[in-house]
């Protein structure tokens, strides 16, 4: 039992920092129907200038939550900027082109940060320095550590922030009027280059700080950390319904579930011979051993199959609505 | 149009070409006086390993050691047949990427060099090897330590560093003696390298009667440990073995401290850098780890002075290995009075010599007789050798000190 | 329709380049041959993609995953691994069958899907097939897992064996020539379908859906198998092209297979132009030889600028790669050599 509830932790933990990337995707997928392949680099790039801050300031003795918020006020505004840019130079003279054509240069994107990123930072893995006192506290047999929870805290508040910026701000309605329909968004006065670019850049500040919070919370950082975290959080924003904001966070924190119960338990549930009557049938093949077809070797399988599996056969994901010209 | 133009352009082109193949015998013809020019005798000597990419700094290191070797022999005077040698060394980059593993060996092949030390990987190594056969031209690894590539039966084919089925055993043999685990669990990051050893460390503790659990794995990116350390925990193991590198390895072992897991956690040489105390913070304390034989801090102390005075460096891993293969290849040439790979091979197989490394033979397959493995322990956020096993006997660091003297 | 002299007289010169080409380029040295051999490689594996991507419009980001499964459907039945040594013109159609059947299991759940998802399970469809030959290695061993599949037979016909020198004819056949002629042949006759098939029925098709979907159901195309059909050719293709370099490596793991190749073959696709089959060539030929491009230009000159290598060649590839792709899309959508028919679609005029 224990198990099962470090597992939960674990899911949500790491589900949270799903959210807040899956967030980036959502928000401009929701807007312009763009997939931002290279949101996973700004991630990459806000943990990357956090580290890079915290290092400089780490032997300085500031009190530990001062160096790490300063490393996240740097690294907000470096995202946003390379959010902005990436908007105004290589999507916006696409806006109108078939839908393939951002999205190659969306690769395009991708693969120059990564390695400007690897220029500047090096390949190699980057520790960050163990500044927080890391505090354990016992539940019900499963531990959890004060990073976690303020990780934890951390996602709500970001999630609660962007709902009242997007339901409750001038800026929030002209960018759901531009979701809608960008022309007649226009029309009413909207300027739509700039809601499209306000909403890449808010965008990128959360990928800042996710990244933040993956640094801190693993307490390592590499320049090509930030595909790997794409894709499952773009499987993420999928698995809510992309475009749709709680579905984000809602698909980031089952993603993160699914792969700590799966990668927990898929072994014992694949062992043949834990199984009487397979364990039977095998004869000399058990004998006291294991027969697992699918380890923990499997764990990054389950992001592409979540994925796979929802925009077959349910392209709006658990809370999108169902759209025709999704499918 | 298009299409004409680019057929003139070809036309062009083919009476180019026809012209240098017309050229190709005359060529040779000229090539051969100047090799054979009295008195002073070319030896073109090949390094390959990756300068380029993730590991350029390990590459680097190796080309290093080698280089080294051929200077000093340069420096030497070396006679070969009554004539004096010129080795020229030629470096060469695979990035570590297979198919350019093959395009460089082929490379080396054409340069007509009598000897090649390398390939620094072994994903590299083992495509390249049946090339260097092919030419008959002797090959020494002084890193690769997959088994399979000198169990592919090429004769040309040698190393200079301990095969992972000898690395495997000697850190899970010091574990299960000193530490008398009753249940280990052996977890890798899927690749060659790390699933290799973690098999030849599970087969040894099997063999010791230890408990062992069912394999579990991540990738060679993966920073999220959690959900298989919690598994683990459950299942409460006296120790963990974790076959990758240092990148995964570190964050493996400070999630497993955060999680309460009070295992002792052991790696093989991926993992057996100084990296893994910023990577793991304290949790680092108290870890084992097995490095390929001799530490660099142990090799022949005229090899350490030589090589920082020249590059300005410590050699950070395989330079002494790489220093010694270039030395047998001479070593080899000296004792056949010849360059010629044909003549020197067989001096190569029966050779016996001691290098930077300690004693060097070959077995039947071209693998280091005997090879040393190393055991270290992190005290004090360095790594610090404790122990040597050699030929299946473990001694401590203490006594195989006194014994090199 | 007839063809003047003059053309006649190009394609024959043509010709004797191509069959002149390896000896000029061994004279250079046997590398050489090895890097034109890969650079076909690379061709064949545009010219399958350009048939769903090009022709279809259907972007594929994980079409390495069919290189691979050719490759190892060579590599397991023709290796000591499970010692099965099948001659290769018994292997080569089933690894292009096997890998056409991949690509019907990838397309049939992906009918529907827009094209932007698509291409996001595609690349979805990649990783998973490389994540499972990686660990196919237990409980059962298939794939001998990470190790790789070592000693794979070369392509060999009774006596004649591909990896062995020969002479012939008073000429010097190394094993790198010998498939370079295989390959020639094997790229000449792809080139030829590809030619083929753009002009076909269902080359019209495939433009049909590539325009619009729902006018060509219209028009009564069967949009389904029209799709499937060019997911199951374009991975055939990609079937071949993996078992040839099974043969030519002797040895293969899953390393080669990653995301990072995908990628590079769309670049080539992308960039030569989509759809126009010499379009495609050229990109895989620039895209293939640009490491030796760099490693005569970009090395000498960092060294003689900086007396040190201060960026890594490898990183200005990608570094290149990663502006092409957003180059190309931004100033010339339809790539160097853009097919008529697609021009006219990426520059936004009306079709």
């Amino acid at each position: 039992m224990d198990t099962f509830l470090q597992q939960l932790v674990n899911g949500l933990t790491a589900g949270s920092v799903y959210a807040v990337v899956a967030l980036g995707y959502t928000m401009v997928y929701g807007i312009i129907q763009l997939i931002n392949f290279a949101h996973g680099e700004v991630v990459m790039i806000g943990a990357m200038v956090a580290f890079t801050v915290i290092n400089a300031l780490a032997p300085g003795g500031l009190p530990p939550l001062v160096v790490v918020l300063v490393g996240t006020a740097c690294a907000i505004p470096v995202c946003m900027l390379v959010g902005y840019s990436m908007e105004r130079l290589a999507y916006r003279p696409l806006r109108g082109a078939p839908r393939l054509a951002p999205l190659i240069t969306a690769i395009g994107v991708s693969i120059l940060l990564q390695h400007l990123a690897m220029l500047v930072w090096s390949r190699n893995v980057l520790a960050f320095p163990q500044i927080i006192q890391n505090t354990t506290y016992t539940l019900a047999g499963a531990s959890i550590t004060s990073v976690q929870i303020a990780i934890i805290a951390v996602c709500i508040a970001l999630m609660g922030g962007l709902a009242l910026l997007v339901y409750r701000t001038q800026l929030g309605t002209a960018m759901r009027a531009t979701a809608q329909n960008p022309h007649v968004a226009g029309l009413m006065g909207v300027d739509v280059n700039r809601v499209i670019a306000a909403t890449f850049v808010i965008g990128a500040a959360l990928g800042a700080v996710a990244g933040v919070l993956y640094g801190t919370y693993y307490g390592v950082a590499q320049y090509t950390m930030g595909s790997i975290l794409g894709l499952k959080a773009f499987s993420a924003a999928v698995l809510g319904g992309i475009g749709n904001i709680p579905g984000a966070m809602l698909g980031g924190v089952l993603l993160g579930l699914v792969e700590a119960l799966g990668a927990g338990y898929i072994g014992d549930l694949s062992d043949l011979c834990a199984y009487g009557w397979i364990a039977d049938l095998m004869g000399e093949q058990c004998d006291g051993g294991h027969f697992i077809l699918f380890g923990s070797n499997y764990q990054d399988v389950f992001a592409f199959l979540v994925l796979i599996v929802v925009l077959v056969f349910r392209p709006s994901g658990l809370l999108g609505e169902r759209v025709g010209d999704r499918a | 149009m298009n299409d004409m133009k680019l057929g003139i352009t070809l036309i062009a082109a083919a009476v180019a070409l026809a012209g240098c193949g017309e050229q190709k015998p005359a060529a040779k013809a000229e090539a051969k006086p100047a090799a054979a020019a009295p008195s002073v005798l070319e030896v073109k000597i090949g390094h390959v390993g990756p300068l380029t990419g993730g590991i350029a700094h390990l590459g680097k290191d190796n080309e290093n050691g080698a280089r080294l070797a051929v200077e000093e022999a340069n420096a030497a005077r070396t006679r070969i047949d009554g004539k004096e040698v010129k080795f020229t060394f030629l470096a060469e980059d695979d990035q570590a990427d297979p198919k350019t593993g093959t395009t460089v060996a082929q490379k080396l092949v054409d340069a007509k060099v009598a000897g090649v030390v390398g390939h620094l990987n072994s994903g590299t190594s083992i495509p390249a090897s049946p090339i260097y056969a092919q030419a008959g031209i002797p090959v020494i690894s002084g890193s690769a330590t997959n088994p399979k590539l000198t169990e592919q039966g090429f004769k040309s084919q040698f190393r200079v560093v301990g095969r992972d089925d000898q690395q495997g055993p000697a850190i899970a043999s010091y574990l299960a003696t000193t530490k008398k685990p009753k249940l280990v669990a052996v977890i890798d990051d899927a690749t060659a390298y790390g699933e290799g050893i973690a098999n030849e460390v599970e087969k040894t503790l099997k063999a010791a009667n230890i408990k062992v659990l069912p394999r579990e794995k991540g990738t060679d990116k993966t920073t999220d440990w959690k959900a298989v350390l919690t598994k683990l925990r459950g299942r409460r193991p006296d120790a963990v073995f974790y076959g990758g590198m240092d990148a995964t390895g570190g964050p493996l072992l400070k999630q497993g401290r955060e999680l309460g897991i009070k295992a002792v956690f052991s790696f093989g040489d991926g993992a057996c850098t100084d990296e893994m105390t910023k990577l793991a913070g304290p949790a680092a304390e108290g870890l084992l780890c097995s490095q390929a034989g001799i530490p660099p801090q142990a090799a022949d102390k005229r090899f350490l002075e030589a090589y920082k005075k020249r590059f300005n460096v410590d050699p950070i891993l395989y330079a002494p290995f790489t220093y010694d293969a270039a030395k047998l290849l001479i070593a080899a040439m000296q004792k056949a009075n010849s360059a010629d790979p044909k003549r020197y091979l067989p001096e190569l197989q029966k050779i016996d010599f001691t290098g930077a490394t300690g004693k060097i033979a070959f077995d039947g397959k071209g693998d280091r007789k005997d090879a040393e493995m190393t055991i270290f322990t992190m005290q004090g956020g360095k790594l610090g050798p404790i122990a040597i096993v050699k030929g299946g006997k473990t001694m401590t660091y203490e006594e195989f000190i006194k014994g090199m003297k | 329709m007839k063809f003047p002299a003059k053309v006649w007289i190009g394609t024959a010169l043509v010709a004797a380049t191509l069959i002149a080409l390896p000896f000029a380029l061994a004279y250079a040295g046997t590398a050489w041959v090895r890097i034109a051999n890969f650079a076909i490689l690379y061709i064949l594996l545009a010219l399958g993609l350009n048939i769903v991507v090009g022709f279809a419009g259907l972007l594929d980001l994980g079409y390495i995953a069919f290189y691979a499964v050719g490759a190892y459907a060579y590599a397991l039945l023709a290796s000591p691994h499970f010692d099965l040594h099948l001659p290769f013109w018994v292997i080569l159609p089933i690894g292009a069958a096997l890998a056409a059947f991949f690509g019907l299991l990838l397309g049939a759940p992906t009918l529907k899907l827009r094209g932007d998802y698509l291409a996001i399970v595609t690349l979805g469809f990649g990783e998973i097939v490389r994540i499972f030959l990686n660990n196919l290695s237990r409980p059962v061993n298939i794939t001998n897992g990470p190790q790789g599949v070592a000693g794979i037979d070369p392509f060999r016909i009774d006596g004649f064996d591909f990896a062995q020198y020969q002479t012939l004819l008073g000429l010097q056949f190394s094993g790198p020539i010998k498939y370079y002629y295989l390959l020639l042949a094997v790229v000449i006759a792809v080139i030829v379908i590809n030619l083929r098939l753009q002009n076909s029925r269902i080359g019209r098709a495939w433009e049909a859906i590539r325009e619009d979907e729902i006018a060509a159901s219209a028009m009564g195309i069967n949009t389904r198998n029209v799709k499937l059909l060019a997911f199951a050719m374009g991975a055939s293709f990609g079937g071949l092209a993996g078992g040839m370099f099974s043969a030519m490596q002797a040895f293969i793991s899953p390393e080669s297979f990653v995301l990072v190749e995908s990628i590079m073959v769309v670049s080539m696709v992308v960039l030569g132009g989509m759809g126009n089959v010499w379009g495609v060539i050229l990109g895989a030929l620039l895209l293939s030889f640009v490491p030796e491009i760099l490693r005569w230009t970009v090395e000498p000159l960092q060294d003689a600028l900086f007396g040190r290598q201060l960026i890594d060649p490898e990183v200005i590839r990608m570094l290149i790669f990663g502006l092409a792709l957003v180059l190309v899309m931004l100033f010339r959508p339809a790539g160097l050599l853009p097919s008529a028919v697609r021009k006219r679609e990426l520059m936004g005029q009306a079709a």
